[in-house]
C-alpha cells in the first residue's frame, strides 16, 4: 500500500484537545469532528486540506486525551498519513486500531516541509520527498500491529479470528 | 539476555495476567482485564464499534464500569443523547456499574472508592486518567475506544511491555505541598515525553508518610509526562484503603531486586516547594521564587486529579473566614457523590459559600473545557486539575496554570496566584 499527497505540517506535542476540542466531543459524527479538525492550533486546516494531504508532526503527536475522536477527525478530513518524530501512546494505538496509517521517523519529520510533495511505501518501508528528491527509510510495523492493519482494524482482526 | 526473569512490578503485573512466567520490554502480550472503563465520551464510540463483533454480550457484566461524568449532568441535547446511548446499552447488557447523575462521580475517584479496584489488578479504561489507580498498586492505563470494545466483548488487552522508570522516594513533604507538587516537580524535571511509552515506578522510604490521596494524584498525572502507567508499591497504607472500600483481594507485586530501570530518580520530598505549571504545557512548571504577579479570573478546585476530601479539607482551611477577591469565580467541585455529602456534613460547603466560593455537584466540567466554567477569551484560571493545553478550559486565548488545591484557594483570596503563605 502506498499514499502520496501534499504535506501539512506541524511542531512538538500536538495535543488532542487542539486536534479535536472537547468542546465538540458531544457527537460521534465523523463529518462534524473532522469539521472541526485542528482547529484551534490552524482555523484555515479544515479549508486547505485535500484528500490524500499527510500530516507531519514532531515529537509527541497526539499527546493528552485518549479521545479516539482526534484520530478519527485526521482520517475523516482525508489525511492519508500522519509522519512524526513520536507518538503519544494511545493515539498510536488508537490509530492503529482504527487503520490511519501512522509512522514514526525523526528524519523525516525533520526535514519534510509545509507543502511538499511526499509518497510512502509501506511494502518497501519508504518515505520519499519528491520536493527535496529524498528517500527515508522507515520501521516496518511489528508482525502483530501489521495483522491489526491488514484484517482492516482491531475488531475486524478478532471477527476474522486472528486475535 | 542477562537477567531476562528479573521483572518490574508492571512486568509481573502483566506477566501474571498473560499466564507468562516472564517478559521483557518489547514484548507484545494478550493480558486479562480486571476492569473496563468509559466515560459518556468514550463510550458512545465503543459501543458503536461493540455492534460490529459478531459476537454477543459483554465478557462479564460486573467487569465493565460506565461513569457519565465529562458532560454530566447533561450540558445539551447531544450531550443528553450520549448518555441516553450509554444508559440504553448498560440496560441491555445488565452492566452492574453503570453510574449517572445522582450516583455518579468523576470516573477516576469513584471507582477506588467503590472498590472496584484492587492491588495487582488491570485495568484499562477509555479515558486517559485511567492510570490514577496506580496508586493502588494497580496496571491501569488508558486506552481508545475501540480498545475498550475490544475489551468488552473479550476481557483481554494487547500490550507492548513497557520499560520502566524509577522514582525512588525519600523524606517527608513540607506544610501546603501535596502530591500535585510532586508530580508537576517530576513533570517539570523530565518533560511531557519524559516517560514516554514507560512505567513510572514509585517506591522508597518516602511513601510511609505519603497519603493515599496523594499517591492518586501522583499516578493521575503520570499520562502528563507521556508514561504508561505510574504504580506505586503496596504498603500498609495501600492495604488499608483497599480494606476499607471491600476491594477484592490484593495481589503484591514487587520488583524483583535486579530488575531493570532505564533511569533512576531520587525524589526528596522534603525539597519540593509548591509549583505551578504555567499554560500550554504541564511541563511549564515554576516556583514561587520565579513566580511573577499574574492576575487571574478563575480558580477551580475539583477533578480526577484534586477532588478529593482531603483536597476540599485544604481548601477550606486557606478559605476559613477569608473572602475571595471581588473578579475571581471560584468553583469547588467534589469528585463524587460522597465526597460530596462528606463535606457538606463537615461544613466545608459553609466556608467556600461565605468564602464566596460556588460548589458544583460532581462533573469532569471545567477541566476539558465541557460546561460549568468556561473560560472567555483573555482569561486566565489557576487550576487543580491536570492539563493546560491551548484551549483547555474555554477559548483558544485563554490561560489554565495548573497548581495544587492549597495555591489555588491561596490565589483565589489574593486574586494573583499565590503561596498560601502569602494569604494566611
Amino acid at each position: 500500500m502506498s499514499v502520496r499527497g501534499k504535506v501539512i505540517k506541524y511542531g512538538d506535542n500536538v495535543d488532542t484537545d487542539v486536534i479535536i476540542p472537547a468542546r465538540y466531543l458531544n457527537t460521534t459524527d465523523k463529518k462534524e469532528l473532522a469539521s472541526h479538525c485542528m482547529e484551534d492550533l490552524d482555523k484555515t486546516f479544515v479549508t486547505r486540506v485535500e484528500k490524500g494531504d499527510i500530516m507531519v508532526g514532531g515529537l509527541n503527536f497526539g499527546c493528552g486525551s485518549s479521545r479516539e475522536h482526534a484520530p478519527i477527525a485526521i482520517k475523516e478530513s482525508g489525511i492519508s498519513l500522519v509522519i512524526a518524530k513520536d507518538f503519544a501512546r494511545i493515539f498510536y494505538r488508537n490509530s492503529i486500531n482504527i487503520g490511519l496509517p501512522i509512522i514514526e521517523s525523526k528524519e523525516a519529520a525533520q526535514e519534510i516541509e509545509e507543502g511538499d510533495d511526499v509518497e510512502a511505501d509501506f511494502e518497501k518501508g519508504l518515505i520519499y520527498n519528491h520536493t527535496q528528491k529524498k528517500e527515508y527509510k522507515i520501521e516496518p510495523f511489528t508482525e502483530f500491529i501489521r495483522q491489526i492493519i491488514d484484517a482492516g482494524g482491531l475488531i475486524e482482526s478478532v471477527n476474522k479470528g486472528i486475535i | 539476555m542477562k537477567n531476562a526473569k528479573q521483572m518490574t512490578m508492571t512486568q509481573k503485573i502483566l506477566a501474571d495476567h498473560a499466564k507468562l512466567d516472564h517478559l521483557v520490554a518489547g514484548q507484545l502480550i494478550l493480558a486479562d482485564v480486571d476492569m473496563v472503563l468509559g466515560n459518556d465520551i468514550t463510550s458512545p464510540v465503543a459501543i458503536k464499534e461493540f455492534a460490529k463483533f459478531k459476537k454477543d454480550g459483554v465478557f462479564d457484566k460486573e467487569k465493565v464500569a460506565m461513569v457519565m461524568d465529562h458532560f454530566a449532568p447533561n450540558k445539551d441535547i447531544n450531550a443528553a443523547q450520549q448518555c441516553k446511548l450509554c444508559r440504553s446499552f448498560a440496560q441491555e447488557h445488565e452492566i452492574t456499574n453503570f453510574y449517572d447523575t445522582g450516583e455518579m462521580g468523576i470516573e477516576h475517584v469513584l471507582l477506588p472508592e467503590k472498590g472496584l479496584v484492587a492491588a495487582g489488578d488491570i485495568v484499562v479504561g477509555a479515558d486517559s486518567h485511567t492510570c490514577t489507580y496506580g496508586a493502588l498498586g494497580a496496571f491501569s492505563t488508558g486506552v481508545g475506544s475501540t480498545d475498550m470494545a475490544f475489551s468488552m466483548a473479550t476481557g483481554k488487552a494487547w500490550f507492548k511491555v513497557p520499560p520502566a522508570i524509577k522514582f525512588y522516594l525519600t523524606g517527608e513533604l513540607k506544610e501546603w505541598v501535596s502530591g500535585k507538587d510532586v508530580i508537576l516537580h517530576i513533570i517539570g524535571k523530565i518533560g511531557v515525553a519524559g516517560a514516554l511509552y514507560k512505567s513510572m515506578e514509585f517506591t522508597g522510604p518516602g511513601l510511609k508518610k505519603l497519603s493515599i490521596d496523594d499517591r492518586f494524584t501522583i499516578s493521575n498525572m503520570a499520562i502528563e509526562a507521556g508514561g504508561k502507567n505510574g504504580i506505586f508499591e503496596v504498603d500498609e497504607q495501600t492495604l488499608a484503603f483497599l480494606e476499607e472500600v471491600g476491594a477484592k483481594e490484593p495481589r503484591i507485586h514487587k520488583a524483583d531486586p535486579d530488575a531493570h530501570y532505564e533511569q533512576v530518580y531520587e525524589i526528596n520530598l522534603s525539597e519540593i516547594e509548591s509549583t505551578v505549571a504555567y499554560p500550554h504545557l504541564p511541563e511549564n512548571t515554576r516556583t514561587f521564587k520565579d513566580i511573577e504577579d499574574i492576575v487571574i479570573d478563575q480558580v477551580v478546585i475539583g477533578s480526577c486529579t484534586n477532588g478529593r476530601l482531603s483536597d476540599l479539607v485544604t481548601a477550606a482551611k486557606i478559605l476559613e473566614g477569608k473572602k475571595i477577591a471581588k473578579n475571581v469565580r471560584t468553583i469547588i467541585i467534589p469528585a463524587t457523590q460522597k465526597i460530596y455529602l462528606d463535606a457538606m456534613e463537615m461544613g466545608l460547603f459553609k466556608t467556600f459559600i461565605q468564602a464566596g466560593a460556588v460548589v458544583s455537584t460532581p462533573t469532569c466540567g471545567p477541566c476539558l473545557g465541557g460546561h460549568m466554567g468556561i473560560l472567555a477569551e483573555g482569561e486566565r484560571a489557576v487550576s487543580t486539575t491536570n492539563r493546560n493545553f491551548v484551549g483547555r478550559m474555554g477559548h483558544p486565548k485563554s490561560e489554565v496554570y495548573l497548581a495544587s488545591p492549597a495555591v489555588a484557594a491561596a490565589s483565589a483570596i489574593s486574586g494573583k496566584i499565590s503561596h498560601p503563605s502569602q494569604v494566611l
